[in-house]
């Protein structure tokens, strides 16, 4: 490890936990309430100290069907002949519920995924309640999304999360597929099921109408007892390319709609005009916002040859003031790895990056004992070949390649089966409206990166995807229009 | 040719790739009849081999024709009407023939198929307007989106409806700025080479249409996993094989037209349905400040 001159002192300001209330154990969220689950139930622990925080029902084969007759029930009976102005309100009195208790989602997604609280404060729950009521303001407006008259929902909506933005990912899947008229059947990840599970509290609060949403937890196998479900009508997953796959092969051959939001190792490609420090603070943004947990992360840095060592040397010195550390202490930077298991799989492929001939930079960091960790990683030298510069690490290992040409550039940054999101920075704007012309990517950030709104499609080409969530793309995922 | 002793001379069926008329690499040929069973021709059945070169050439064809502009795009799918037009006996004959229809459902179906080009021409230059937009983010960003061309898509052409049918699945890519490469109807597959001819001769460049006579049993697998396609429309798989083709499909995450439960009436507005499916959607940021 190569040593930089760490930050200067902070006094600790961890934010305080006791706005929450973790319950020793949770059941599941079926036909408005709380119910035990008939599988094994299953412990979700704080990534940053390992210490269990409740144990969680896992839904069973059974517990899924009495999930989607219950949103079946809610649709033909409740949710479907609502009035479209009062699916509307109740969406809003939810987006207002989230506002109200958004510091209580903040620590307890904290504590659960192990993401800074700066960001679980600033983004993951703003933008959570956000979706919300743009949802809300859509539903009684179906007519002029675009699909033509008389758009139709699709029925009980099965949907699988990841654990990288719990509850923001929930918000992108729920909003939409009820504005739309749909009653939804949620899975949420494994490993942080806790603030789905606090939403269902919201639920309650809002006096939405049982059954309208379902919070099944679990592991894969209830994740796929809900896609295969043979009455549910809509299958929506963020996840892996891998796990993707598998949906649409169960999916093959039924009348189910499906959308995917999957992998990504998006290009960051940094011209030689572009404003090196801006430019910096963007590629950290980009690639260790949320731990690098993030599926559209600017994972490959793509340098023009001329500025590499100047853009190398300015990020080393940028990263050498992280803050890594305690996820609720309010100047962190970046929290814990979310599990085990991501925390092996992000050493092995750095493992692989330095075993192929990349070269490893880290500054130097004091992680704590417990828990999962891993420090802000740079490799360099690294050729479009080697597994770090193809593979989705989903940490915060970032890979530096160089190019001399524009149209190198774009070579490289279209040179995977992912595509996902990309980035531009340069200062000359004919340059950044040809490049993002030319990247085969679904969302093109220029001169920023990691920026996220409900009013804005999101989502892949090629092999990161199919479907977009946010604006009214995102609902026709949950809407049968009249050709169809 | 009715009341005439002079001998006819008949045409070879071909295969179309990469704007050339080449035989199958196979060397193999299938008989093709009339409805009444009355031999028609010997046409090009086309191999796995011949379907992995029609995606090179529509691959190779894609930046052009993507990149081109809108109302470019739209005056060549207009021009495909004009010329199918001048055509316009020679395809009543054909589908009369294939579908064994009465001449003036013969006509119906060739002028909604002249028709259908001009509708989806008018297209190229509307759609970006209608699917994309500016996006009102809480910030101070430019933000936009757009839609745009999957890539390559593979057509399982409708078995029944030679030309209107063709026609209602392959003007839909080509409008989106994809390149195809179509599996015509087994059957009846005459009216596909006429149109391949007239796409040779209507400033289409080549490898945007690529057309294979053949069966679509034999290569909807090859093209379903192709990892080089981006999209599938399995109008015309063979009943019982639709599923088998779109799990192949989803180990490349390719998106997927399934088959209609009965081959659809054609002559119906089509709407935006068979567009949406082979579009992305690609959103750009940018920061306004001074």
């Amino acid at each position: 490890m190569t040593s930089t001159s760490s930050a200067f002192e902070y006094a600790p300001a961890p934010e305080s936990r006791s706005i929450v209330s973790i319950a020793p154990s949770y059941g599941l969220f079926v036909d408005g309430e709380f119910v035990d689950g008939t599988g094994e139930a299953f412990k979700t622990v704080n990534p940053a100290t390992e210490e269990v925080l409740s144990e969680v029902a896992s839904g069973s084969e059974a517990d899924v069907d009495r999930a989607v007759a219950a949103a079946r029930r809610a649709f033909t009976r409740v949710w479907g002949p609502m009035r479209p102005a009062d699916r509307g309100k109740y969406l809003f009195r939810i987006a207002r519920l989230l506002q109200e208790r958004a510091r209580e989602f903040a620590v307890l997604e904290s504590l659960d995924n192990g993401k800074p609280i700066r960001e679980s404060r600033d983004v993951d729950v703003p933008l959570a309640a956000a979706h919300f009521f743009y949802y809300a303001g859509w539903a009684d407006k179906l007519e002029h999304v675009g699909l033509g008259t008389g758009p139709r929902p699709l029925g009980v909506a099965g949907q699988v999360i990841p654990w990288n933005f719990p509850l923001l990912m929930l918000a992108w899947k729920v909003a939409p597929a009820l504005a739309a008229g749909n009653t939804v059947v949620l899975k949420p990840a494994e490993t942080t099921p806790l603030s789905a599970l606090l939403f269902a509290e919201i639920c309650q609060q809002a006096d939405l109408p049982a059954g309208v949403v379902n919070i099944v937890t679990g592991a894969g196998d209830t994740g796929r007892a809900v896609v295969e479900h043979g009455d549910v009508d809509k299958v929506a997953f963020t996840g892996s390319t891998a796990v993707g796959k598998s949906i649409a092969r169960a999916v093959a051959g039924t009348q189910k709609l499906l959308t995917l939001e999957l992998g990504g190792k998006a290009a960051n490609i940094v011209f030689d005009d572009a404003p090196i420090d801006q430019a910096v603070e963007g590629i950290v943004q980009g690639i260790f916002f949320n731990q690098g947990h993030v599926c559209c992360a600017g994972s490959r840095l793509l340098v023009q040859e001329s500025i590499h060592d100047e853009v190398v040397a300015s990020l080393q010195r940028r990263i050498g003031t992280l803050r890594v550390g305690d996820p609720l202490d309010k100047n962190t930077d970046i929290g814990a790895i979310n599990s085990a298991e991501q925390l092996a799989r992000i050493r092995e492929l750095s493992d692989i990056g330095e075993a192929e001939g990349a070269q490893r930079w880290q500054p130097a960091c004091d992680l704590p004992a417990k828990g999962y960790w891993f420090p802000p990683t740079v490799f360099t030298d690294v050729s479009p070949a080697h597994r770090i510069a193809r593979d989705e690490v989903f940490g915060p290992v970032l890979s530096v390649l160089t190019f001399r040409t524009p149209d190198e550039a774009v070579a490289k940054a279209n040179n995977t089966t992912y595509g996902l999101s990309a980035g531009i920075w340069s200062e000359k704007g004919s340059r950044i409206l040809k490049i993002a012309n030319e990247l085969r990517a679904g969302v093109v950030w220029a001169n920023t990166f990691n920026k996220f709104d409900p009013t804005s499609p999101f989502g892949g080409y090629k092999q990161s995807g199919y479907g977009r969530e946010g604006g009214r793309h995102g609902l026709a995922a949950y809407l049968k229009g009249a050709d169809q | 040719m009715i009341g005439n002793d002079r001998l006819a001379v008949r045409k070879t069926y071909k295969l179309y790739v990469n704007g050339a008329f080449p035989r199958s690499e196979s060397g193999r040929t299938y008989e093709v009849t009339d409805s009444k069973g009355h031999f028609l021709a010997n046409v090009a059945w086309a191999s796995r081999k011949d379907a992995r070169d029609a995606v090179v050439a529509a691959r190779g064809a894609f930046a052009k024709w993507s990149g081109a502009t809108a109302y470019n795009r739209g005056q060549v799918l207009y021009r495909v009407a004009e010329v199918m037009e001048g055509r316009h006996l020679q395809f009543c004959e054909e589908v009369a023939a294939a579908e064994g229809l009465s001449s003036s459902k013969a006509r119906a179906a060739v002028d909604a198929a002249i028709d259908r080009w001009v509708w989806y021409a008018g297209w190229t230059d509307k759609l970006a307007a209608v699917l994309g937009g500016a996006n009102p983010v809480a910030g101070p960003y430019f933000d936009f989106s757009t839609p745009e061309p999957s890539g390559v898509v593979a057509v399982l052409a409708p078995q029944q409806s030679s030309l209107l049918g063709l026609v209602s699945v392959l003007a839909p890519v080509l409008t989106t700025g994809n390149t195809a490469v179509v599996v015509t109807s087994r059957q009846r597959p005459i009216p596909a080479v006429t149109l391949a001819e007239v796409l040779a001769t209507s400033d289409v460049p080549g490898g945007v249409v690529n057309l294979l006579t053949g069966d679509a049993e034999e290569l909807g697998p090859w093209l379903a996993e192709h990892a080089d396609v981006d999209g599938i429309d399995l109008t015309g798989a063979p009943a019982g094989r639709a599923m088998e083709f779109e799990r192949e499909a989803a180990g490349t995450i390719k998106r997927v037209v399934r088959p209609p439960a009965t081959e659809p009436d054609w002559s119906a507005e089509p709407g935006l349905s068979r567009m949406t499916p082979f579009l992305e959607t690609k959103t750009v940021w940018h920061p306004m400040g001074v």
